[in-house]
């Protein structure tokens, strides 16, 4: 029973009035505001109408996602901890748990791109430890508009710059990712930061508020007034006024992280404590409120027991504030001196700022009076959700009908040479090199495939195991069939852990999608979400959790709908560890999967023709999963050399980064892809048709022979060859042949080029990543 | 006692490459400065304390400066003020 | 024997340290916090890399203050062995204990890569298992790794052999582009007059292990484990 006194309750003196403009400045809408009067049984005040604010912005509440995320499959025997924690969680077996989670950064990173992405993985970072969880590895996903673009240049240096300054700070390697360029993002970047954790299953803690008279710690970092109504931010679209919410975005500082980090993991493990959650977006007020909620215990706080850096700050502004660095802890009664002394070797502070009551309300003071009060736990629960009615786009529909074999080929394309070289020329695909350059991807001893790889592998120190981790999305196959792009989203996250050698065994993942009230929009975020759901069934790759960030749009219009998938593998075994790239010359090259006439929605596409347009290649996961299956058995049975799968620019990029990618060891490849005459040649080379893989083996026949057991088409196509010999494909009509130091500049050169105008700096050794040793 | 402002500038050492300068000498260039000739970044302290007096809070910040403040390998300092604060 | 480990509020490749001694060359190695006044009788003493104090004000000037760099620099002035890597190198030039400084890289960039450097003295402890003139591949990953000192400093370093490491091409060659931030002379890593601190840019505890791309670390331990048993037979 709820028990909110409202004669208790009373204006705070120089607060403003609750008007109807006040609360629509708020962000909350007159059918919101009747639900809160409902609730509440009177006018809220001033810091209560900011506290519902920040917890009802759809940042905080995931008020139209949230009946569409109900479906999803989150359970497994290797799940630990599922969605409504700070992280999801899996167990790998030796008794050790991996904690992960991905998180979005989008709006701030628009307008303060270096502090936006830094503290994005501020904030994911800590979402981890809070865990119990000892960060192990960081990955990140980045969308910009084109790079042609001056702005665009400056977002993604900054994005970058960002994001290597706090990651390096932290001393966590950044080991993998992907960095996307197309012009639906260009005034709405994308910057979701992941992070991957591990930890021993019985160091696992969880951010739930219990035991009446526990006292209630804010630890780390003072308050000041940065980013209040951040969370609000997140939740409009953007606007030519939004630069001028540039206050809005928070200054991090990794080296007081770093000691966060280290006194929350000693904290974690003394037992002095029962509950801990960082200060994210809405900062004290979210933080206390969900893990009252989820222990479903009242929690009462004095705001000025909350160490602040300013002066004269309200109880609103302390509420609200989203200063960096802060952790909120229930500890056990009578061990506040212990919380302390502990927060005090790493130079930090910590306070009691009030207690778990019996009483179920969510209550705030100012000293002894009474600023706000809610109800028990229906603070989170009580915010409605939302359903739109949901329409596709006519224009989507319009741009899918369209054959891309319709589209007349340019001159130039007569020589398929010229297409592939202009395909490994573009952002999208091109070596990212000059990106995870200024990352630390060997911090920790642990990373046994860095960054430039279908996935990152990092081992389990004390097993004989290791976790491969990618990220992977596709807004232009979400676009045009967002059920399909949903799937193919999971399959492609899938497929890249697999071609490392690494079962996939769960996903976090991130929403990025327009304003959800347009129908348009909420169709694509239904329909995603759904193919999500279909694909991590079949695949059995649970969702443990993850991010929604909506109102992604400006002006000029929404981005494509860009959920991003991070997925987690478990590699049993440190010899199945499989490089991407070619090893050695005269080994055989296998096609597992077969190639299709779909050419809609390539990057091929977008790059030579300007155009979006066509219908996805159709994702079947069952398809998937046999594939997978029968890849992780060749791999297990030492069958394969490398694997690569095939995605952005089809077949033909995928052999030649197999050739290229690793600048220390280059190969040349020879193919024949003839006995596919009833494929347009563009379709064959360049077509993003789903369940490809390419390897190379020596042991040709028993790849087949287990890729027929799995009922999964293989073919052999060909044969690695030194680099001198070139990229050689006959097809069914003409062949053609590219050499490979020109594929290679193309390939290496194009970001440095456009970011810096000249050549990367040909240091003694340029490999993207250290070669396996066999 | 008294309560002294002061202002501190420390500035990479003449003969030291400054990449920093040398970047924003370039971008002042290209923003149609052609008369640059040459940036040197450097950081700016203001230190509020207290003192017997303005040369013994010049002094303090001396040692400040030769003991912590400046690397004496790569870096000059200067004291720009002194102020009763 | 035994090695300690300072760590630095911000340090962040102790552990690496840490496994480098106990897995590396199975020898004993311990902690010490920044607070403390005592090395615990390492034999020893590893500065490791990092941000310690978030390289506030220059990488390494207010660590270099710490109580712990006291006996450090006690330990040195004694003859003990000194190792530091990276931020320690940094800790070391502020501290006085090697000359020079590093500034922040060239290309006003953090780099993170793999690459050779070319062994020029095999006259120390820390270098005599490996040959004059061998090419090494060691990761670095630093934003402040450009070595500078005066002319007659690097004179003397030259003069008297006390560079240990410069970068170099896979060949083996001294030119530019093998110089990842613009280090004065390619200059990786120095050795002080003594013979008994060390200082070096990139990590020779990420190179121990083939599955993580080189072991062309692993000497320099050995080389530190078997100059220190000589020595205690003597």
């Amino acid at each position: 029973m709820s028990t909110v006194n409202s004669h208790k309750v009373k204006p705070r003196a120089g607060d403003p009035a609750i008007t109807p403009a006040l609360v629509a400045e708020h962000g909350i809408t007159p059918f919101e505001y009747e639900r809160l009067l409902a609730m509440m049984g009177r006018e809220p005040t001033f810091t209560e109408l900011g506290v519902v604010s920040a917890l009802w912005s759809e940042h905080c509440s995931y008020k139209h996602s949230r009946p569409l995320l109900q479906g999803l499959p989150t359970k497994a025997p290797w799940v630990l901890q599922g969605p409504g924690e700070n992280a999801g969680v899996i167990s790998v077996g030796d008794g050790l748990a991996v904690a992960f989670k991905i998180e979005s950064h989008n709006h701030p990173s628009a307008v303060e791109p270096y502090q936006g992405a830094a503290t994005g993985v501020g904030g994911i970072l800590r979402d981890v430890f809070t865990m119990g969880a000892r960060p192990i590895a960081l990955l990140n996903s980045l969308r910009f508009g084109p790079l042609s673009n001056a702005r665009v240049r400056w977002l993604f240096a900054g994005c970058v710059k960002g994001i290597g300054d706090y990651g390096n700070c932290m001393g966590v390697p950044t080991v993998g990712g992907e960095v996307v360029f197309d012009p639906s993002y260009e005034g709405n970047p994308l910057v979701n930061a992941m992070c991957v954790g591990v930890m021993r299953e019985e160091e696992l803690i969880r951010a739930v508020a219990s035991g009446v008279g526990n006292p209630i710690m804010a630890v780390g970092a003072r308050t000041g007034r940065d980013g209040i109504h951040g969370a609000s931010f997140a939740s409009e679209d953007l606007t030519a006024e939004s630069e001028a919410k540039r206050p809005m975005v928070l200054d991090g500082a990794p080296f007081t992280e770093k000691l966060l980090l280290e006194a929350s993991l000693e904290l974690i493990r003394s037992g002095h404590i029962v509950a801990i959650q960082d200060m994210g977006a809405a900062g004290l007020t979210s933080s206390s409120a969900e893990m009252a909620e989820r222990g479903d215990v009242g929690v009462t706080i004095d705001v000025t027991r909350v160490p602040v850096r300013e002066q004269g700050m309200t109880p609103y502004e302390i509420l609200l504030s989203e200063s960096q660095e802060r952790m909120l802890v229930v500890a056990i009664k009578g061990h506040e001196d212990e919380v302390t002394k502990i927060l005090a070797k790493w130079d930090l502070e910590a306070a009691v700022i009030g207690e778990v009551i019996a009483d179920p309300v969510y209550r705030v003071t100012e000293g002894e009076t009474i600023v706000a009060e809610f109800p028990g736990s229906r603070l989170v629960t009580e915010c409605p959700r939302y359903t739109i009615e949901a329409r596709e786009s006519a224009a989507l529909i319009a741009a899918r009908a369209q054959n891309p074999h319709d589209v007349t080929p340019k001159p130039e394309e007569r020589d398929h040479a010229w297409t592939l070289e202009r395909l490994l020329a573009s952002p999208t695909i091109a070596s990212k090199a000059w990106v995870w350059r200024q990352y630390d991807s060997t911090v920790r001893t642990s990373t046994l495939v860095g960054p430039g790889s279908d996935a990152a592998v990092v081992r389990l120190r004390g097993t004989d195991k290791a976790i491969a981790l990618c990220i992977d999305g596709n807004g232009r196959h979400v676009a045009l069939d967002p059920r399909n792009g949903g799937r193919a989203a999971v399959c492609e996250a899938a497929r890249n852990v697999a071609c490392s050698g690494a079962r996939p065994k769960a996903i976090t993942n991130n929403l990025n999608f327009g304003n959800p009230k347009k129908p348009e929009v909420y169709f694509q975020l239904r329909e995603a979400v759904a193919g999500i759901g279909e694909a991590c069934t079949i695949l059995e790759t649970p969702v443990t959790g993850g991010n929604v960030s909506l109102y992604n749009e400006n002006p000029l219009g929404a981005i494509h709908p860009t959920p991003t998938i991070g997925m987690v593998g478990l590699v049993e075994s440190l010899a199945h560890v499989t490089p991407s790239a070619f090893q050695h010359a005269g080994e055989t090259i296998v096609l597992l999967g077969e190639p299709t006439d779909e050419l809609g929605a390539s990057e091929y596409l977008l790059t030579v023709h300007g155009k979006t347009i066509g219908a996805p290649p159709v994702c079947d996961a069952n398809k998937e999963r046999a594939l997978i299956e029968a890849l992780l058995e060749s791999i297990a049975s030492g069958h394969v050399r490398s694997a690569h799968d095939c995605s952005d620019g089809g077949l033909a990029v995928a052999l030649a980064e197999c050739g290229i990618v690793n600048k220390a060891h280059q190969y040349g490849f020879t193919v024949d892809l003839s006995q596919w005459s009833s494929l347009s040649p563009r379709a064959l080379l360049f077509g993003e048709a789903h369940g490809r893989v390419v390897i190379s083996t020596s042991s040709a026949a028993d790849v087949m022979t287990v890729a027929r057991k799995h009922g999964v088409p293989a073919f052999e196509i060909g044969v690695v060859t030194n680099a001198a010999d070139g990229a050689a494909f006959t097809l069914a009509h003409d062949s053609f042949r590219a050499p490979i130091d020109w594929l290679s500049r193309a390939f290496h050169e194009a970001i440095p080029v456009a970011m810096d105008g000249e050549t990367p700096a040909e240091h003694a050794i340029a490999a993207s990543h250290a070669p396996i040793s066999d | 006692m008294t309560r002294f402002r002061i202002a501190l500038h420390i500035v990479p050492r003449r003969g030291i490459l400054d990449p920093q300068g040398k970047a924003v000498s370039d971008a002042l260039h290209s923003l149609g400065f052609p008369g640059v000739q040459d940036v040197r970044v450097g950081r700016f302290l203001t230190i509020d304390t207290t003192a017997e007096s303005a040369e013994a809070a010049r002094q303090s910040a001396r040692v400040m400066c030769e003991k912590l403040l400046a690397n004496p390998v790569t870096e000059d300092f200067e004291i720009a003020s002194v102020e009763v604060s | 024997m035994k090695f300690a480990i300072v760590r630095f509020p911000g340090s962040n490749c102790d552990e690496d340290a840490l496994l480098a001694v106990t897995e590396g060359i199975g020898q004993e190695a311990v902690y010490c916090w920044h607070k403390d006044h005592d090395l615990q009788d390492a034999d020893v003493v590893i500065l490791p890399g990092g941000f310690s104090y978030g390289d506030y004000l220059r990488a390494g000037a207010i660590a270099r203050f710490s109580p712990i760099m006291q006996e450090v620099i006690a330990h040195a002035n004694r003859g003990g062995a000194v190792l530091g890597i990276c931020n320690g190198f940094q800790i070391a030039c502020e501290a006085g204990l090697l000359p020079g400084a590093l500034l922040r890289n060239a290309s006003l960039r953090f780099v993170s890569e793999p690459v050779n450097i070319r062994v020029e003295s095999i006259a120390t402890q820390f270098t005599c298992n490996y040959h004059i003139g061998q090419t090494l591949q060691v990761p670095i990953a630093h934003g402040d790794g450009r070595f500078t000192a005066d002319a007659d400093t690097l004179e003397r370093l030259e003069g008297e052999g006390h560079v240990l490491f410069r970068y170099v091409t896979a060949n083996g060659h001294v030119t530019d582009r093998a110089n990842p931030n613009g280090s004065a002379r390619n200059i990786a890593g120095i050795v002080n007059a003594a013979g008994n601190v060390l200082g070096m840019m990139p990590h020779p505890e990420r190179a121990l292990d083939a599955k993580l791309g080189s072991t062309d670390g692993l000497p320099l331990f050995t080389s530190i484990l078997e100059s220190f048993m000589a020595g205690a037979k003597s």
